[in-house]
């Protein structure tokens, strides 16, 4: 299966990929009126260390999701080895966010969980942080090793 | 003395998202935050118009646009000729510049035009026939000699072989980056080509390319070993450059830092400052000595490069140069580039390649030697089209840099002197230096090339010519238009209509 992966090292940390995300889930097709004036709430977020390194972190679809084990509502599940979310589900008891290791799920803003659905459900049909990223440092391939979350 | 910036930062605050990629991209600084009123400020002082922001605004929010306040300007002095005095006056400084020379002097490739068949001699279709652009650059000899079973008997000098008559010309490691240089080792290993070291050595990651990489050897040696002369498929000795005949290359300290100091084999943060000359050479017979200890020292291996700027004596110049045992010359013209440049220099010393390439090949032909060399011409060729035209004026091939730079994501700012490269090319700031992805720019090379290629093909195929080497010296498929007759004749071409 196809999954978003980062290379560290060619991520600028430019933020680009984030506004792609709010943009490609606004459900909007011009993206100053997606985004303009707003609080923007990414399903793919740049981290920052001490030393400068920067790394765009969004879901790794984990083969054994702990984040699907812990939801109480059912709303996280598992389809073709993509996670969805089901918002109408979601209680917002935000147990996801808590126990995903790698901080891929997030608050949306309206206090429910989001987390990145590879843009399966929007009409960008693939993800838009890959086509978007200026320096090719977020691929959408094939790889052998996938990870587990446990 | 203050002027008004000369670039202003258009920002349409309409489509402005906050988003803050054009902070976090400049080098220069031009953009900022203001957390107070929300909004994005700039300080336009110190745009170099890179355009960095430009691109990589999601909301095409941006623009930089040249500023109309000029000073108050006549024919003779112009706003920029009145400013650089100004600037001079408070500095008491030599002005510097980066990449060509910028000003209206004429471009020979664009008065020439090229010929296609009609009826008698039909063109040919590259898309259904087999087309030559491979060639092969060194000493060629005067007669062919084979045995009774038909072998060759004559022993060929050392060639290199070109998939297309193009090569990336030198840019040294520390004028450029390790990812620049990275993208044009691979690039042109993966063309059939060769790129050029410049004269600050090879660093180590890429003595894989070897097979297609130019090692230069220039006045300042730096970098230059035993194991950096055995590691390329040919040696280069530069004597001079188009952007700044007559000194030596500057890079200044503050790039001369981590991986190249070691490249360079000079210490951290100095100049590395290559004398004018080569101390060694102060004659044909002087370079024929360093020539052959460099063959030498590469046991006649490899062939010997020896680069020249276009200058005026530039047709005798070579005539020494192809009696010294050197395999090829390439000759730059003065609208070549670089990294840094004294500005006079660069835009007031040497000659165009065009009249200079049709010189050299005009007086190697008439004294019998033209085939004791190749002949490379660069200094700003832009297109397939300016290949062909040299081509057909008598090189064997062509160096490209600005181009290859252009690939790789340069805008033509000319601020590389500066070492603050928003694309990741003239620049050794790590942070910038990620910019510029090997994979990404290595595929625009490559892409550049073979369009080029094609593009290549068709003219040929147009003009009936189905081998690269039968266009070589061509004159007749050139004509020129608006030229004098000096002009014309120093071109060796007829005017268009003749």
């Amino acid at each position: 299966m196809k999954r978003i992966y980062v290379k560290e090292e060619w991520c600028l940390g430019c933020h680009l990929c984030e506004y792609n995300c709010a943009f490609a889930n606004s459900g909007l097709t011009d993206m100053v009126k997606a985004l303009r004036d707003k609080p923007i709430y990414p399903r793919i977020q740049v981290e920052t260390d001490e030393n400068g390194v920067t790394y765009a972190v969004s879901c790794r679809h984990c083969t054994d999701p702990i984040c699907v084990k812990s939801c109480i509502a059912g709303a996280l599940s598992k389809k073709d080895g993509v996670i969805e979310i089901d918002h109408s589900k979601c209680v917002g008891c935000l147990t996801c966010v808590l126990v995903c290791p790698y901080g891929a799920v997030v608050e949306d803003g309206s206090g429910v969980a989001q987390k990145c659905e590879l843009c399966m459900k929007n009409s960008c049909g693939a993800p838009a942080c890959v086509k978007g990223c200026p320096n090719g440092a977020i691929v959408y391939e094939e790889r052998q090793a996938v990870p587990a979350s446990d | 003395m203050n002027f008004y910036p000369e670039f202003e930062v258009e920002r349409n605050d309409s489509r402005c998202i906050r988003c803050r990629v054009c902070e976090r991209q400049c080098a220069n600084e031009v953009h900022w935050f203001d957390a107070d009123g929300k909004v994005m400020l700039s300080d336009e002082s110190k745009c170099v118009n890179c355009q960095r922001c430009v691109t990589l605004c999601p909301t095409r929010a941006l623009k930089i646009v040249k500023s109309d306040c000029r000073l108050r300007e006549n024919a003779n002095y112009s706003d920029q000729t009145i400013k650089e005095i100004y600037r001079q006056a408070e500095t008491g400084g030599v002005l510097l510049s980066s990449m060509g020379n910028p000003n209206p002097l004429p471009v020979y490739w664009d008065k020439i035009l090229i010929n296609a068949s009609q009826v008698t001699n039909p063109p040919i279709d590259p898309l259904r026939e087999p087309m030559e652009t491979r060639v092969f650059l060194g000493k060629k000899p005067k007669h062919i000699r084979r045995n009774a079973d038909g072998t060759l008997d004559t022993k060929l000098a050392p060639q290199l072989t070109l998939s297309m008559p193009v090569m990336f010309s030198a840019m040294s490691y520390g004028s450029i980056s390790y990812n620049a240089h990275a993208s044009l080792a691979r690039a042109a290993t993966a063309l059939g080509i060769y790129y050029n070291t410049g004269e600050g050595g090879l660093h180590e990651d890429f003595y894989q390319y070897g097979k297609n990489t130019i090692v230069q050897v220039a006045s300042g040696r730096f970098g230059v070993h035993k194991d950096y002369l055995e590691a390329g498929a040919a040696i280069e000795i530069k004597m001079g450059q188009g952007a700044k005949p007559g000194i030596g290359g500057h890079l200044p300290g503050t790039k001369a830092v981590g991986d190249v100091s070691k490249t360079r084999m000079i210490p951290e943060g100095s100049d590395a400052i290559s004398p004018a000359p080569h101390h060694d050479i102060y004659s044909i017979e002087d370079l024929r000595q360093l020539v052959y200890s460099l063959k030498e020292a590469t046991e006649y291996r490899l062939p010997v490069i020896v680069k020249v700027a276009a200058v005026h004596n530039i047709a005798a110049i070579a005539s020494g140069i192809a009696r010294s045992g050197a395999d090829i010359i390439a000759i730059d013209g003065f609208r070549g580039g670089t990294g840094a440049a004294p500005t006079r220099i660069r835009d007031n010393v040497g000659i165009p390649i065009e009249l200079a390439l049709a010189a050299v090949d005009k007086r190697l032909r008439d004294e019998g030697i033209r085939n004791n060399v190749s002949i490379v011409c660069g200094g700003s060729i832009r297109s397939a089209a300016d290949v062909v035209k040299a081509i057909a004026l008598g090189a064997d091939a062509c160096y490209i840099a600005t181009a290859a730079c252009l690939a790789m994501g340069c805008h033509l700012c000319r601020s590389c002197h500066t070492g603050k490269c928003n694309w990741g090319i003239a620049t050794q700031r790590p942070d910038l230096v990620k910019r510029l992805n090997p994979d990404i720019g290595s595929e625009r090379l490559i892409n550049l090339m073979n369009a080029w290629r094609h593009e290549i093909k068709e003219l040929m195929g147009g003009m009936g010519i189905n081998s690269i080497e039968a266009l070589r010296g061509n004159r007749l498929m050139l004509r020129g238009v608006g030229l004098t007759g000096k002009e014309l004749e120093i071109l060796g071409i007829s005017h268009a209509g003749e």
